[in-house]
């Protein structure tokens, strides 16, 4: 026997279905904190991307201002970023994905640009029904001017310095189920599974998909008496339903009760699998979902899961019946009529 | 009654007035209305008629900022020469609002005409003034028409009276008439009916005292082969042919007709043989919202604009700094009204200028076309999307309530023979080749760099958009050279906008002593105001219109060549003087003077005479 140690040829980098390695979808280094919510958020994304197949260049990724919306540097390079202004990222996001229809949107945003600064804008991309994800990394304050409340902190909890918020909380979700979104979640920076499934349906959704990330902020937010700390979540958390995704290209057939779990098909042939733990959960029932929604919150806790799914809906770009192509790129033919139009213009201004 | 009829009508040869004298083809015609009451259809019919004789016109509708119920006036110009400025006096009142008609008869100047209600009694009020009593009502009436549709048919009288007293041509009237309601023959019909009755009780029951004339025109004032078009209308019309493919907007006086005007067009001629739009069109939450799609259409890729006046623009600050400093085209149409704030939202300005120069906080340089004719809102609509995509940058149009909502004639305008240029943008190809490319990177030293757009399939491709600080790879920085770098090439890329931008047009001999400089519609006055100086002090002046912001060297070999200039424009402050106090040369600045109007309606030739003429010492 001899004794020279073999070798070990390279091991082969695992592939996707479209032949690309995670690191193709890999970002900048963060310059988040160390054990911020935001920064587990963007590893599942990365992941739900590489896993579905998705190509980076397909994707265009949005944000407004704060410490979520710089998130995006710090996932997949490959795909179009753009980081505009505070607040404003909706109207941003909705004007790319009318250049462009065949594009993939993914927006990340906090609760103060979204809930603040940002409602506006906010609820009229939730009633257009725009074909994109909008994730809310939420952690109740404003982390880069150092730590004031933002509009989703509960009422009663409590800044580090002592401050206590005397103003309730805005139910993103319940609003944006409220405003028209077609798909709508909560989960938690530390629930890897919930969220990567909800992820991967998200992807599998044409309409707007609005996930409200709880994702506690390790420098301002995470002390006692925080409602959007890691403890307060892991005590607090209450799923509606186990979240489970199968993905159009594994056809997996496999047997579920009917009783117990709601099942989607999504608009790629996905499925969302949903299975009951709250006795009334019905993800197609919009009336249910934000009872539920105010009940629980009363009671303290932190619903999770997919509240709200509906397939029916048309997203705005097939209301705008836009051609198939994306109108940026339009040949000149196209776009700009033949000289016999201006004429007949002309002729009836004479 | 049949239309054929109003032809064969043979129209008396206009009574000569006391004096005799006859004034032919240059007066002005007000028409004082209720807002609401469905005038504008006579005023247009009306104005179109004249017209159609070749007499040049003008007509502004001076109007309130309500739905009914308040006064508005719509003045018709006609003038010979083709001076289609505003002009203060008025020589035929159509007095059809009660509230206002005292105080109206009383603003005339003395030998005026006017064409009111009988039951108003103006005749009362002064005794140098003519004055034709009609029985609206009772004419009405008589036109057999629903009594529904008697308050709008009652408009169409008083353009037979006038029609009658002026001369106007009733085969123009029915001509007008017919085309103006070419898809309703029933409604021509009966308004035709109306016009009909009122020229038919004028001949029979008025006697003409006033000198008013119109008569037909041929030669080089005249307007055959001519268009009449709003500024609105001929914008959207350049937008369309310059391919524009997204359009966000807010509805906000005067600026809505624009996109208004767009959804039509695009609707008759964007949509395709399978009924699929080549556009989209998103009526937003607000002007922040509008301008935010624009330039998010614009980054991926598409011809991307919004219409806007006053507060939408102070709402779009913020975004028009982003779309600088992050280089993303977009064009903004500013249909200017007075302000500040809410301002007169009816009226006209040019006061939006030192605003819009710099829109946005921190140093920010923004290029500005200024249209001043319905042609040039045409040709700059187009225009600006060219500029906009060269550049990657927001390019913005300074039209105004005057120019974008009254009547304007035109030469006809001109198919594009340029064919579309998007700009520097890489395709997948020529990364390959390249290998890469640095977003902020001045590779033409131009300052202009190159771009590539959302879905470009190359791994190399994407690039980090953003409006904090960045580095010519679009990585942020906060580098202070990094920064400054930066800065620096806007800057550079700003100068390169003088290449690209219409240039000034020069009228007159260009070695007079006296300049004058104007931009947008105060054009019309300072073409007059010219020829006044001329005929009555015998003062010559050379006159530069400028087009856009950056100014071109033209302008400063202007200012240079000039003892002193005038620069006419309306809005307080001299906002055009303060931008190019901050470009000329130190030594020229002392040339500079100022002719301001600023009351809210369109500057006439009269104003800007008087000032430059005192200035210059004429004798009164």
């Amino acid at each position: 026997m001899s004794t020279t140690p073999v070798t070990p040829a390279p091991k082969a980098p695992k592939l996707n279905r479209i032949g690309l390695q995670i690191l193709d979808y890999r970002g900048g280094k963060t310059t988040l904190c160390a054990g911020c919510g935001h920064n587990a958020i963007s590893e599942r994304i990365t992941e739900a991307f590489y896993e579905m197949g998705i190509k980076p260049e397909r994707v265009m990724k949005m944000s407004g201002i704060g410490c979520s919306s710089k998130s995006p540097a710090y996932f997949m390079s490959r795909s179009f970023s753009f980081n505009s202004v505070h607040g404003r990222m909706p109207s941003v996001a909705t004007g790319a994905l009318l250049a462009n229809k065949t594009m993939r949107s993914l927006a990340v945003s906090g609760d103060g640009d979204t809930a603040s600064i940002g409602m506006g804008q906010f609820v009229h991309l939730m009633r257009r029904n725009v074909p994109m994800i909008y994730i809310i990394e939420d952690n109740g304050v404003y982390g880069l001017t150092k730590g004031q409340f933002s509009a989703t902190a509960d009422i009663g909890s409590k800044l580090k310095t002592g401050v206590v918020n005397d103003l309730p909380a805005i139910d993103i979700c319940a609003l944006a189920i409220q405003m028209g979104a077609t798909f709508v979640g909560r989960s938690f920076s530390g629930d890897k599974k919930q969220l990567s499934a909800m992820l991967k349906a998200a992807l599998s959704h044409q309409g707007t998909v609005l996930l409200d990330v709880i994702s506690p902020c390790v420098t301002f937010n995470d002390h006692e008496g925080s409602t959007k700390s890691y403890k307060y979540m892991q005590e607090h958390e209450e799923e509606v339903g186990e979240v489970g995704f199968v993905p159009y290209f594994e056809d997996i057939a496999v047997e579920y009760d009917h009783d117990t779990t709601v099942e989607v098909k999504l608009h790629d042939g996905s499925h969302l699998r949903l299975r009951k733990i709250h006795e009334e959960y019905d993800p197609t029932d919009k009336v249910l979902a934000v009872k539920m929604l105010g009940e629980s919150h009363d009671k303290g806790e932190v619903l999770t899961g997919v509240f709200y799914v509906n397939t029916q809906k048309p997203d705005f770009s097939t209301l705008l019946n836009m051609v198939d192509e994306p109108l940026a790129t339009l040949p000149e033919e196209r776009t700009r009529p033949g000289r016999e139009v201006l004429d007949q213009l002309m002729e009836m201004h004479l | 009654m049949t239309p054929t009829q109003l032809e064969a009508e043979s129209q008396p040869a206009a009574v000569t007035a006391g004096s005799g004298k006859r004034v032919v083809n240059d007066f002005s015609i007000q028409v004082a209305t209720v807002n609401g009451s469905g005038s504008q259809s006579a005023n247009s019919v009306l104005l179109r008629s004249i017209f159609r004789m070749g007499v040049p016109v003008s007509g502004k509708n001076l109007f309130p900022s309500n739905i009914a119920g308040l006064p508005t006036w719509y003045t018709i110009r006609v003038n010979k020469d083709g001076w289609v400025a505003r002009k203060t006096e008025i020589d035929l009142l159509i007095a059809m609002n009660p509230e206002t008609a005292r105080e109206d008869v009383l603003s005339m100047k003395a030998g005026g005409a006017v064409i009111y209600d009988e039951g108003l009694k103006l005749n009362e009020l002064r005794s140098d003034l003519v004055f034709y009593s009609v029985p609206f009502d009772q004419l009405t009436v008589a036109t057999g028409a629903e009594a529904k549709l008697r308050k709008l048919i009652k408009n169409m009288v008083y353009v037979g009276i006038a029609a009658q007293l002026l001369s106007i041509d009733m085969q123009s009237v029915e001509a007008t008439v017919r085309k103006q309601f070419a898809k309703k023959a029933k409604a021509a019909e009966l308004n035709l009916n109306a016009v009909r009755v009122g020229f038919d009780y004028a001949k029979s029951t008025l006697a003409k005292q006033d000198p008013l004339v119109v008569e037909p025109m041929t030669g080089a004032n005249a307007t055959e082969g001519k268009i009449i078009i709003d500024g609105n209308a001929a914008a959207a019309m350049g937008a369309m042919f310059a391919g524009v493919t997204v359009v966000g907007w807010y509805p906000i006086t005067p600026s809505s007709s624009v996109v208004e005007n767009l959804i039509d067009l695009m609707k008759k001629y964007r949509v395709e043989k399978d009924g699929k739009s080549t556009f989209a069109i998103v009526q937003a939450e607000d002007e922040l919202a509008a301008i935010g799609m624009v330039l998010g259409a614009g980054w991926a890729g598409a011809r991307a604009m919004t219409a806007s006046s006053g507060p939408g623009l102070s709402l779009m600050a913020e975004f028009a700094g982003l779309g600088y400093y992050a280089e993303l085209p977009g064009v903004i149409f500013d249909i200017q009204r007075t302000g500040p704030s809410t301002g007169l939202p009816t009226r006209t300005s040019q006061a939006d200028l030192t605003f819009i120069a710099g829109l946005s906080h921190g140093d920010t340089k923004h290029v500005i076309l200024l249209p001043g004719s319905v042609k040039e809102c045409f040709d700059f609509g187009m225009e600006c999307f060219e500029i906009a995509e060269r550049m990657q940058t927001p390019v913005f149009m300074l039209s105004d309530l005057d120019l974008g909502m009254n009547n304007w004639m035109s030469e006809p305008f001109e198919y594009p023979e340029k064919p579309i240029a998007r700009g520097k943008v890489l395709s997948a190809e020529e990364l390959e080749k390249a290998g890469g490319f640095a977003r902020y990177k001045d590779v033409d030293g131009d300052g202009i760099p190159y771009r590539t757009l959302p879905g470009t399939d190359h791994p190399l491709a994407a690039y980090f958009t953003r409006g904090s600080g960045h580095n010519e790879k679009a990585l942020y920085s906060e580098r202070p050279e990094d920064y400054e770098k930066n800065m620096l090439r806007l800057a550079r890329k700003f100068e390169t906008a003088k290449t690209l931008v219409p240039k000034p047009i020069l009228e007159g001999t260009g070695t007079e002593k006296i300049g004058i400089l104007a931009y947008g519609t105060s054009h019309w006055a300072v073409i007059e105001s010219r020829d006044q100086l001329t005929r009555e002090s015998k003062i010559e002046t050379d006159y530069l219109r400028v087009r856009a912001y950056p100014f071109t060297q033209e302008v400063h070999d202007f200012v240079a060549k000039h003892d002193r200039v005038y620069i006419v424009e309306q809005n307080r402050d001299a906002q055009m003087q303060a931008l190019l106090k901050v470009d000329l040369d130190p030594a020229q600045v002392t040339k500079l003077r100022s002719v301001l109007h600023f009351n809210g309606l369109p500057i006439d030739a009269r104003s800007v005479t008087t000032i430059i003429a005192e200035a210059e010492g004429a004798a009164k």
